[in-house]
């Protein structure tokens, strides 16, 4: 317990384009996970704008900013953050219980996104029967059900063997093309940002280091 | 979150960590049965009693002397009305003017002296009582094995089936003792009254008694001379132990009694003309007993009613209702304590969860409904088999205080009584606490920041 401030990320500025893919890079401690947070709408600035899609984050109430993560970013962790007492099937259903989707179509609409992520067989497990790759999936799915404009990956592949963590780039590839996405990743792998990210921001200090545009990703 | 979705929410939480939160729902359980077990035994209880007071007549009013109602500590014998109203004597006078009361159907003084009886050879004492006309076709004498009163004047005599076995050397039981016996007077339902009666009719029983005989100029005392009468046995009654009739031995007519000039208990105070003890006022309709009351005390006599004993009863009640709930309501408090318990527990086991609940799109508002949910179905569960073993408990004692009584001789009664407003206002009552209890916990993990509940392991 201290009391003396951290400025977690400090003064920076930034644009990210509609249906881009951009990396953050860094080291542990430079502030990359604070910076997703405040683009997810979990943490607030002390000072400065966080805006998406024409909202001020900073500005929005609690209720405002649930909604915003509820319809607007999705969020795919490293530790995956499935509810380890609810099935594959109700964890992906529970986003769409708080935007009080009809039952009936809740399960359809669960259905098919988790046969999008090819977990159709295990749908009525607990995550502990899952594997970590499978796990991985069965939170994309859920972090897509509502629809998002804006996927929020947080060291998506971090606990994953290169094997299995190739696969869940894929298929985040393949959702931000098919759905139009942009997606937001942070990593401390500069291979696999080169690999799949358009755009590269490096932060080191909780201040931006780089901006490096990957030409080799359209 | 629609309210279906919460509530399976809410309950698929609990069956997560089944063995704490049962534990906490039988605290609950335990909370409302006590509750239960307690308010029950009131209302039971103030039933009992109602029902016995209702057996006296709704329809009378009882005035005596405002002095003697004082005396007796009377209810309303020092209301304003009696206050304005100059204290006058209960004499004959008085008794006809209440009978020409709107309203009144009779006033008849109610005459009780003790007597001795001589039959067959063997003499007892006993209560007797006089009789209007009127009460032939009540309860306590329509059932009278015999015939009642020929006439108001006429030298006969009902005789109460336990005092006719004594009269006939008959063994009455008597098993009941102390406080019980004096509750419920002695068992008398298994003597055959129809027997009694074929050897009673038509016999003739002496009767021994002291008669108030006037001074010369009415006014300067009065002697007290011993006197005989014989009386023609022509019924015996079946008296409810809860009758106003119930521990009298023997009956008589009116105008009979009236004429005996038997010395009655207040004659010892009184040295002026005679005086009734109490008289008993018929009331067309029970609605105008209130009414009629308020005339007499008006006129300057004390006057109760059940109607009076019953209000102060329900007053008497309401006080003692409460004290039981309190004291049922602490198990419950205590309970209560437990949900408040439980949900700070479970907050903190599923600090995460609630992070994540957050960081997918869960309102504060959402996270502090399924907490809030989670503490009312423990509540409503709690309350449910609360009342259930409220009730179980309460026929257990009903079946144990029967048993009791039987053995002691007496009648079955239901001092417990579970009505539909306690099971549902026991439910409700469990369900407010522990929402109640729920919205500290509730209110807390809707705090939660969710970056800081999703570090936490």
């Amino acid at each position: 317990m201290g009391t003396s401030v951290v400025r977690a990320v400090d003064g920076i500025s930034l644009e990210v384009a509609a249906g881009d893919f951009v990396a953050l890079l860094g080291p542990s401690g430079s502030g990359k996970s604070s910076l997703l947070n405040l683009i997810a709408g979990l943490d607030r600035p002390t000072a400065g704008t966080v805006e998406i899609l024409g909202k001020d984050l900073a500005r929005l109430s609690r209720d405002e900013l649930a909604g915003y993560r509820l319809r607007t970013a999705g969020m795919v962790f490293q530790s995956f953050n499935l509810i380890p007492t609810m099935t594959v099937m109700e964890n992906v259903e529970l986003p769409m219980c708080f935007a009080e989707v009809d039952r009936a179509e809740r399960a359809s609409l669960a259905r098919a996104a988790l046969g999008r992520v090819g977990l159709t067989p295990r749908v009525g497990h607990r995550p502990s029967e899952l594997s970590g790759g499978e796990q991985q999936r069965a939170a994309i799915a859920r972090a897509l059900i509502n629809h998002p404009r804006l996927l929020l990956a947080d060291e998506p592949t971090g606990n994953l063997d290169s094997r299995t963590g190739a696969g869940i780039m894929s298929l985040i590839v393949e959702c931000r093309a098919s759905l139009g996405m942009t997606v937001i990743m942070v990593t401390h792998e500069r291979a696999l940002a080169e690999r799949y990210a358009r755009r590269m921001l490096f932060l080191a200090d909780g201040v931006l280091d780089g901006d490096v545009e990957n030409g080799a990703i359209a | 979150m629609k309210t279906p979705d919460l509530l399976r929410l809410a309950t698929r939480n609990l069956r997560e960590s089944m063995l704490r939160n049962s534990l906490t729902t039988i605290g609950i359980s335990v909370g409302v049965a006590s509750l239960v077990s307690m308010m029950s035994l009131g209302v039971g209880l103030q039933r009992m009693i109602g029902v016995r007071l209702e057996k006296v007549g709704f329809n009378l009013l009882t005035v005596m002397n405002r002095g003697n109602l004082l005396r007796m500590g009377g209810v309303g014998a020092n209301s304003p009305q009696a206050s304005q109203a100059e204290e006058r004597a209960l004499d004959e006078a008085a008794r006809l003017e209440i009978e020409r009361l709107p309203g009144v159907v009779e006033a008849y003084p109610e005459l009780r002296f003790l007597g001795e009886f001589s039959f067959a050879d063997r003499t007892r004492h006993g209560m007797l009582a006089a009789l209007p006309g009127s009460v032939k076709t009540t309860d306590d004498f329509s059932n009278v094995k015999g015939r009642f009163f020929s006439s108001p004047e006429a030298a006969e005599a009902l005789v109460e089936k336990s005092f006719a076995a004594e009269l006939l050397g008959k063994p009455v039981p008597r098993p009941g003792r102390g406080v019980l016996r004096r509750m419920y007077g002695p068992a008398s339902a298994s003597l055959d009254v129809s027997a009694l009666a074929r050897d009673l009719v038509g016999k003739l029983l002496v009767l021994h008694y002291s008669e108030r005989v006037a001074g010369a100029d009415r006014t300067a005392g009065y002697t007290v001379t011993p006197r005989q009468a014989t009386l023609k046995i022509v019924g015996v009654a079946d008296i409810d132990v809860q009758s106003r009739y119930a521990r009298t031995g023997v009956f008589l007519p009116m105008k009979f009694a009236q004429g005996l000039h038997a010395m009655q208990g207040t004659d010892v105070r009184a040295t002026s003309a005679p005086t009734y003890n109490m008289l008993i006022v018929r009331v067309r309709d029970s609605g105008q007993v209130q009414k009629v009351e308020d005339t007499v005390k008006m006129m300057g006599f004390g006057a109760m009613s059940i109607q009076d004993a019953m209000r102060s009863l329900r007053q008497g009640f309401a006080v003692f209702d409460v004290f039981l709930g309190v004291f049922g309501s602490l198990a419950l408090a205590v309970a209560s304590i437990g949900i408040v318990n439980t949900l700070v527990m479970a907050i903190l086991e599923r600090r995460r969860e609630i992070g994540i609940m957050k960081a997918i799109g869960g309102s504060d508002s959402d996270v502090k409904r399924v907490f809030f949910a989670e503490a009312g179905a423990m509540g409503l569960l709690g309350g449910c088999v609360g009342v259930l073993l409220g009730w179980l408990i309460g026929r257990a004692i009903d079946a144990g205080t029967n048993i009791y009584l039987a053995r002691q001789g007496m009648g079955s009664v239901e001092v417990w009584y579970v009505s539909w407003w306690l099971v549902a206002g026991a439910i409700g009552f469990s369900l407010a606490v522990s929402l109640l209890a729920g919205w500290y916990p509730a209110s807390r993990a809707s705090r939660l920041d969710p970056v800081e509940a999703l570090r936490y392991q």
